[in-house]
């Protein structure tokens, strides 16, 4: 007798809870399956990173028919035209900075994310999960950070450390002191 | 009394009337559904530039020498796209919030204009304004040097409410904020920041945003990188980490002289610049009265003084500051000016009402190099020459 009155007590909170906010009644819940398919946040510890894989050959020609047209056969990029995707190592520290995903990109997961979201460009979200491992696999081995051998998973991808992982520091505000 | 009040008051609107009877007979233009600017005035425009071979990827800039006060007409507001600009059904447009909250919630525009709005005047600045001026290329206008640059007046909900009815748990520090343009723009914001003064925004200068301003929906962040206040907002994640997305790693990110770059320098500095007399435009008539006016703006609150030099920075004098002086927003300044009708070094510096002075690009330079393309904020100097024509230095 007293159990299912608790049940349809906890029920009725649990119902309740969202008619107590401040402004009941404003907006709806947002059900599991809704926020599964929207959520494409793909973090730089791999958490939000789809299951799937691909090598560097399999990328190298997935670049070739989706990217070389406007990066370049060897993502050396198009003079003012399309960014350079290779190049730059060793340059940060120099008046001659170049900043690539090879010399500057923190995060091999944001190469992930970056292709996964919005290219190609004039066709962006449209290549499956294993496309894009191949593809970042590729791009990667364009600057020499894994081996033509390297095939990369969502469980491989976070583990490769970029060459300036350690090149961003907080920043102190304000940094420039002016004299009067 | 009354009566005869109202007989004097009928008189003047019918001699009113005869009179304008006689005013030119060609009707120019009609009452119109959407005004239009004078004819003289449409040569007052934006310029807009693409940056790489595929359409979409680039700016344009507010002509801010050409503007009076400190709001910038919806139509001149500056820019910046990384992939141009989506077209959204509003009816269908809706933001979800969701990660590290008690309930998922999702808020269609409806839902969002019934809550509690408020309406601010904010501007917003590029990280990247005032590039060219540090790399030593000084911009020949306001718009060139300045022109990544706006304010308007915007209608919104705060975004703490919608945190606050999805229910933030306490592990929460940073809200990735997503739009829905071709390349789903995604920036992580401080929770502090979001709960502070952060706007989710769907009216610009009393009506709704424009295209190229995010509509139907865009992310507030006063005095933020422009870059962060996320346009065609459709998704805010709650999350114990930022997302280290594109943006916020290989752009918007300052290169310092030893190879280390500054990560979330979200603020922008404290900056003015005299926008009449300024390069490009020329004092007609010669020697005599020329009242120097400007803007300046501060991420970090309220402008608190505007100085204002004539002789290349040997004096200065306090400009007037045009009420109301408001956070986070355009401040317009004044300051007299009775020109000897010879060559002139004219220039401006704001302190904001931390005390944090406007350094000139020298100091800028000391403190970060060259390579820091981003948060320029230099002091801008303007050469008056003796025929009254203005340049850069
Ligand atoms: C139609 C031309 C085009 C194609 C095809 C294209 N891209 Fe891009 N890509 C661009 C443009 C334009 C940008 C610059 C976007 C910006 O500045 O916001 C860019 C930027 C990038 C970046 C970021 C570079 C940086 O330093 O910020 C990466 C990485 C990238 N593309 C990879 C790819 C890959 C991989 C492919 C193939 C799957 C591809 N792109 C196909 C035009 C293209």
């Amino acid at each position: 007798m007293f159990r299912p009155v608790l049940k349809i007590a906890l029920l009725l909170c649990a119902a309740t809870a969202f008619a107590q906010t401040k402004y009941p009644g404003v907006g709806k819940p947002a059900a599991a399956d809704r926020v599964k398919a929207a959520d494409k946040t793909v973090m730089a510890d791999g958490r939000g990173l789809p299951a799937g894989k691909g090598n560097v050959e399999t990328g190298r020609g997935l670049y070739k028919t989706h990217c070389a047209e406007c990066h370049n056969e060897a993502g050396e990029g198009r003079d003012k035209q399309w960014p350079a995707l290779v190049g730059g190592t060793g340059t940060l520290a120099t008046k001659a900075a170049k900043k690539t995903v090879g010399s500057y990109w923190p995060y091999a997961t944001t190469v992930w994310d970056t292709i996964s979201r919005s290219m190609p460009y004039n066709n962006p979200g449209t290549l499956k999960p294993d496309e894009v491992y191949a593809i970042t696999a590729f791009v990667l081995h364009l600057n020499n950070i894994v081996p033509a051998s390297q095939e990369l998973d969502e469980k491989s991808l976070p583990q490769v450390k970029m060459p300036n992982r350690d090149g961003f520091i907080p920043t102190v505000h304000p940094d420039v002191k002016a004299k009067r | 009394m009354a009566d005869r009040r109202s007989f004097l008051g009928l008189a003047a609107v019918l001699t009113a009337c005869t009179k304008s009877s006689k005013a030119p007979s060609v009707v120019e233009q009609s009452m119109a559904p959407y005004g239009e600017r004078a004819a003289a005035e449409t040569n007052i425009l934006r310029t807009a530039t693409e940056r790489t071979g595929s359409i979409g990827v680039g700016s344009s800039t507010t002509p801010l020498q050409e503007l009076h006060g400190v709001i910038t007409p919806s139509a001149l507001h500056f820019e910046r796209h990384h992939a141009g600009i989506p077209k959204i059904d509003p009816a269908k447009h809706t933001l979800l919030v969701h990660g590290l909250v008690a309930q998922p919630m999702e808020f269609t525009l409806d839902d969002l204009k019934r809550l509690p709005a408020v309406t601010r005047t904010h501007f917003i600045e590029c990280s990247g304004n005032g590039g060219g001026e540090l790399r030593g290329v000084a911009g020949a206008t306001v718009e060139k040097s300045h022109g990544l640059l706006s304010c308007s007046e915007w209608t919104g909900v705060p975004l703490k409410f919608l945190l606050e009815q999805a229910g933030v748990k306490p592990e929460a520090k940073w809200v990735i904020a997503e739009g829905a343009d071709a390349c789903r723009m995604a920036r992580s914001i401080p929770m502090a920041k979001c709960m502070e003064d952060a706007l989710v925004v769907y009216g610009q200068n009393g009506e709704a945003l424009r295209p190229g301003q995010g509509y139907p929906l865009r992310l507030l962040l006063p005095g933020f990188e422009g870059n962060s206040s996320v346009k065609w907002l459709d998704r805010l994640h709650v999350t114990e980490e930022p997302a280290q997305s594109n943006q916020e790693t290989a752009h918007y990110t300052d290169l310092l002289p030893n190879g280390k770059a500054r990560q979330f320098s979200f603020v922008m500095d404290t900056n003015s610049v005299i926008t009449r007399p300024s390069g490009g435009q020329k004092i007609a008539g010669g020697a005599g009265f020329v009242e120097i006016s400007g803007i300046a703006w501060t991420g970090n609150g309220k402008i608190k003084r505007v100085e204002v030099s004539t002789d290349g920075g040997k004096t200065w004098i306090d400009a007037a500051l045009e009420e109301p002086v408001l956070s986070r927003s355009l401040v317009r300044f004044r300051a007299p000016w009775v020109w000897d009708g010879k060559d002139a070094v004219i220039q401006s510096r704001a302190t904001d009402e931390t005390g944090y002075l406007q350094p000139t690009r020298d100091e800028i330079v000391e403190a970060r190099g060259m390579n820091s393309q981003y948060h320029y904020h230099g002091v801008k100097p303007w050469v008056v020459k003796a025929d009254g024509s203005v340049t850069n230095v």
